[in-house]
């Protein structure tokens, strides 16, 4: 029920995201959801990739800072009001979340939000027990 | 183990008894033989026979970098070019080498106490040396070559950069003894990490590192991730190179300086008066056994304590503390003494941080500013942004607690800071004073 994700630790500098996306176009690696989080002096890439291992691999070769953490993607109905529904399931639990993204694609009608939780498994329980969806690692990969 | 039981344990008397004789020997060398010193000791007005007891060093002139650089390049030779085999020379940060000579018998010196240095490691015949410093002008790697090969060790003479062959070696020829310089010795770890070797794997036993200052706290990670005893060594070119003092395997406490070819002295580079016994100084030398390049009271810079206690391995000659830091490279922050080597400590000591670290001081207005720049490592590197920016801030707090000096700390990317093959550029001052 979880997906790996990749962090990659970037200066503030120009052409150092360009590097990550460079290395990984040239390995034939396809990036399925990012965001960036960003401070005044260094930034934080977050990435879910088609080939987890492959990708860590090239990125350390290439000098860069990797960490793996494990992150919940979740299927929201695309509507006004889907995300709120789910938000307030979680708070409803006291369950924080670390941070959130969209994901790039839409699976059939829904949208694909990637959560990272304080307590990843319990919010997987309680968001499974109240009927949301939740990905498989490989189907969010293949997505 | 001691090489030479006679002059590493003799009785304090009788070493104070030679060290007086051989100063004797070399004032009056240098009187009749190098016309800079006989100005020097006609304008102090102190002649030859004058040196009566060892308290008369104290009206012997100093000689600073600066005596030998106006005297380039041969100027305060000793020896005539005929008497002179080899010629080494510093790496001048700036402008030209510091030139340095050796007749055979300085060699022959040389050599014996590196013989001392390395067997004052554990080392011995039946011993892999692989020597890491470079071979060159610099005095590194020759110094331990023949060191090495006095003491009957096999020498493999791999000189600096190129590193993945150097772990190569490492693997393949199974040294078991390592000698670079410690920021080297981090990198080797680094690179092998990188090639899939483990240290613990290797038949590496012992390491001498030196060539520049390092602290305990890097002992302790160069010892974990080389799963080796590290030992400090110290030396410099215009004394002889390396082989003027080394830590002992038994108690690695303190670096045994050979007394019986260096009288040290420890003073106030400001007063230039001698401090109290025990108490931090410059470290000042003086070579009592050199032909070709001898110098009187040389002013090192090099920050240290001398302790005249004997070490628990049986040595009687006097041990000096791992070099503190630079006199002159001493950055003052805001009216704050700092030694690059005291902010390394308070980083080693932070949970998570790696060792690898520059700093980068600037004045705005009127204020001295001081960046640390740090690299982020795997092991410190979290995804969420607030523990990151956590990190940062303890590591500004510990400095804070230490030198109650603000710094900025940035966190950055591995191999942001250039990795010497040498020795590490630590410090980058834009102050224009």
């Amino acid at each position: 029920m979880k997906v790996e994700q990749i962090s990659v630790f970037l200066e503030n500098k120009a052409g150092r995201l360009a590097e990550v996306t460079r290395v990984l176009g040239e390995g034939g690696i396809n990036i399925r959801a990012l965001s960036l989080a960003d401070t005044t002096d260094f930034g934080i890439l977050r990435l879910i990739v088609d080939q987890y291992d492959k990708a860590r691999e090239l990125l350390k070769q290439k000098g860069f800072t990797v960490g793996k953490t494990e992150v919940v993607a979740v299927e929201v109905p695309d509507r006004p009001g889907g995300l709120g529904l789910v938000l307030q399931i979680l708070a409803q639990a006291g369950i924080n979340v670390e941070y959130m993204y969209a994901f790039v694609q839409h699976s059939g009608m829904n949208a694909v939000i990637i959560f990272r939780f304080d307590n990843l498994d319990d919010a997987i329980t309680i968001l499974q027990k109240e009927g949301i969806h939740i990905y498989k690692g490989e189907e969010v990969y293949r997505l | 183990m001691i090489r030479d039981i006679e002059n590493e344990t003799m009785p304090r008397e009788d070493l104070r008894a030679l060290q007086l004789q051989r100063l004797q020997a070399i004032v009056e060398r240098v009187y009749h033989l190098v016309p800079f010193y006989r100005r020097r000791l006609d304008e102090a007005g102190v002649k030859p026979e004058d040196i009566r007891t060892l308290d008369d060093l104290k009206r012997l002139p100093f000689t600073t970098k600066q005596d030998i650089r106006d005297n380039y390049p041969f100027g305060l030779f000793a020896a005539p070019m005929d008497q002179i085999v080899r010629l080494h020379a510093s790496s001048g940060t700036t402008g030209k080498p510091t030139p340095v000579a050796y007749t055979q018998r300085d060699l022959d010196t040389w050599a014996e106490l590196m013989a001392r240095t390395i067997a004052c490691a554990g080392a011995h015949r039946g011993d892999i040396v692989h020597i890491g410093y470079g071979y060159g002008l610099f005095t590194g790697g020759l110094g331990f070559h023949y060191g090495a090969e006095r003491l009957g060790a096999a020498v493999i003479p791999v000189s600096g950069g190129q590193t993945r062959r150097q772990v190569m070696l490492i693997q393949d020829f199974c040294p078991t003894v390592l000698c670079c310089t410690p920021s080297f010795a981090l990198y080797l770890a680094e690179v092998a990490q990188e090639m899939g070797v483990n240290f613990k794997d290797t038949k590496l036993r012992v390491g001498i590192f030196g060539a520049e200052p390092w602290s305990e706290a890097m002992r302790q990670e160069i010892e974990n991730r080389l799963a080796l005893d590290a030992l400090d060594i110290y030396g410099l070119s215009e004394i002889i190179g390396p082989g003027v003092a080394v830590e002992c395997i038994e108690a690695k406490k303190g670096l045994h300086l050979f007394e019986d070819h260096f009288l040290p002295e420890i003073i106030n580079p400001q007063t230039l008066e001698p401090v109290a016994p025990g108490e931090t100084g410059e470290l000042v030398i003086t070579p009592l056994t050199k032909e070709a390049f001898p110098l009187l009271r040389y002013r090192t810079r090099d920050v240290t304590s001398l302790d005249y206690a004997p070490c628990t391995c049986g040595r009687t000659i006097a041990r000096m503390q791992r070099i503190r830091g630079r006199s002159d490279d001493m950055l003052i922050i805001r009216g704050v003494n700092v030694f690059p080597s005291q902010i390394e400590s308070v980083l080693v000591e932070t949970p998570g941080v790696a060792p690898h670290y520059q700093l980068i001081v600037d004045r705005e207005g009127q204020l001295d500013t001081l960046e640390v720049l740090v690299e982020v490592d795997e092991g410190m590197f979290s995804d969420e942004v607030k523990k990151m920016e956590a990190l940062a801030k303890n590591i500004q707090r510990q400095i804070k607690d230490y030198f109650t000096v603000s710094v900025k700390v940035k966190l950055v990317e591995p191999r942001t800071i250039p990795r010497s093959e040498g020795k590490a550029q630590r410090v980058i001052d834009k102050r224009k004073i």
